[in-house]
């Protein structure tokens, strides 16, 4: 048999980046608890366009956890109250019926909302494109084992690379800070001997972009490591401060 | 300059300022401890540090690491609020995992810092001050500048100030319990091994360092009350 819940959202609308937003309460009936928390949204921006009304904004792209693109701070979580998954995997079962449902979207200085729930994460592109790559050409791929990687590196840069870059960690550092996004990209190539090469000048290049984005300091709080949908660690941060000092230390 | 250019190296200024300052209530705790044991012990300390101008000097240090310290908590906060953006969440929970103390660090200081202002006033205007005076030839009776038991005796005698001073002890414990493996994780040195060991390694320090002075203020306020200890 199909369950169903009856819900109350309570969603943030905001036209543009520079109009103050505000929340707007919607109910909606007969939500199937097997349906995913963004087929829920679309029943309700149905709704909204059935009753002439502008639909929800929302960012959402392969609804299987893989691409990064959904976001939402749902009841004082990014990507909801599960853990280590995106929006897009969580489910109507999570919820009770006759709950209400508080969706934001992520509220940094570094992400501005663009429209409702959608904000804009060109900021971590922006950091990618300051030093988050390896700068040779490569030529065609080689075998896997002509360069010997210890397996714990290996892994430790396979954990690294999982980051998505949704920008949860920003979401939910009371700081604002993107320090686990960016040490995930300098750990991933730094522990690696083709990206070993470069890692002090990206350090340091990552870092200044992101200090320039208007993003906040890191005070170790741990916040992002528990949001972020991949379950990402600290500990890269760690190596970041590294990389950085010993960098700037050496110049 | 990139220690306060870049948010690692204000970071860094953090970390490094507040290790300084642990270290300093390591000491502060085992000098203190002496006078426990006997109280000629503890007075010859506190002549050995009086005005001297080794001690002088140390004192200066010292309070320049704790103004680096409040001042960058300040600007730091500053910052990271701006970065949160002008609009507040308006629900909020705390995730699994993360410290109390690690996001009520600003507060906890402030409390630190107001237990500090008493207690520089209690001994150190009552210590240090006086002989600075004195040197300065001012007219200030220096019978007791040394006497630094007379005045433990004479602030735990009040049942007040214990309660007061049991509350800071408190707001250090909350504030090391983060501040310790914190600089170290700034610093660089953490992986996923040495995570939980920093973690453990600081809730001891914290946990040995105010129960330690937790201990010296019950006992000097159990001896001047009760006629049995003593």
């Amino acid at each position: 048999m199909d369950k169903t819940i009856n819900i109350t959202l309570k969603v943030w609308r905001q036209r543009g980046p520079k109009e103050p937003g505000k929340f707007e309460t919607y109910k909606l009936n007969n939500i199937s608890t097997d349906s995913s928390f963004l087929e829920m949204l679309d029943i309700l921006n149905e709704q909204l366009v059935n009753e002439d009304k502008e639909p929800v904004v929302f960012d959402n792209d392969c609804r299987e956890g893989i691409c990064g693109m959904c976001s939402l701070y749902i009841n004082g979580h990014p990507h909801g109250p599960d853990s280590e998954i995106t929006t897009c995997q969580l489910h109507m079962r999570r919820f009770k019926d006759g709950d209400t449902i508080t969706i934001e979207p992520w509220r940094s200085a570094g992400f501005p909302v663009i429209r409702d729930l959608m904000v804009d994460r060109t900021a971590y592109d922006k950091i990618i494109q300051a030093g988050g790559y390896i700068s040779i050409n490569a030529g065609g791929a080689q075998d896997a084992n002509a360069i010997p990687i210890p397996k714990r590196d290996a892994d430790l840069a396979m954990d690294a690379a999982s980051c998505i870059g949704c920008g949860a960690c920003v979401a939910a550092c009371k700081n604002g800070s993107a320090m686990l996004f960016v040490s995930a990209k300098v750990s991933q190539l730094a522990l690696l001997p083709q990206g070993k090469v470069e890692a002090a000048r990206r350090a340091k290049a990552m870092l200044a972009k992101m200090d320039e984005l208007g993003f906040g300091n890191c005070t170790n709080t741990g916040a992002c490591e528990a949001e972020c949908p991949k379950g990402v660690s600290i500990t890269n941060i760690a190596r970041l401060n590294r990389e950085f000092i010993s960098a700037k230390l050496k110049d | 300059m990139w220690l306060k250019d870049s948010s690692i190296g204000r970071k860094l200024i953090m970390s490094i300022s507040g290790l300084f300052l642990v270290l300093f209530l390591t000491f502060h705790l085992a000098m203190n401890f002496a006078a426990v044991f006997s109280a000629d012990a503890y007075n010859a300390i506190c002549e050995f540090l009086g005005a001297n101008w080794y001690a002088l000097v140390g004192t200066l240090v010292l309070v320049a690491g704790f103004l680096v310290h409040i001042v960058y908590a300040f600007i730091l906060t500053l910052q990271n609020r701006k970065a949160r953006g002008n609009d507040r969440y308006a629900v909020t929970a705390r995730p699994k995992g993360v410290e109390w103390a690690s996001q009520n660090m600003l507060v906890l200081g402030i409390i630190v810092v107001l237990g500090l202002v008493l207690h520089a006033w209690q001994f150190w205007a009552k210590m240090q001050l006086v002989e600075l005076q004195h040197m300065a030839g001012m007219d200030v009776d220096t019978s007791l500048v040394t006497n630094g038991v007379y005045y433990i005796q004479q602030v735990f005698s009040n049942p007040v100030y214990l309660v007061l001073y049991l509350v800071w002890f408190a707001a250090i414990w909350f504030h090391l319990t983060h501040g310790f493996w914190s600089a170290i994780h700034t610093i660089g040195w953490n992986n996923l091994v040495w995570m939980n060991r920093w973690k453990t390694i600081s809730n001891v320090f914290s946990t040995i360092i105010c129960l330690g002075f937790a201990f010296i203020a019950i006992w000097f306020f159990i001896q001047s009350n009760c006629s049995c200890v003593g």
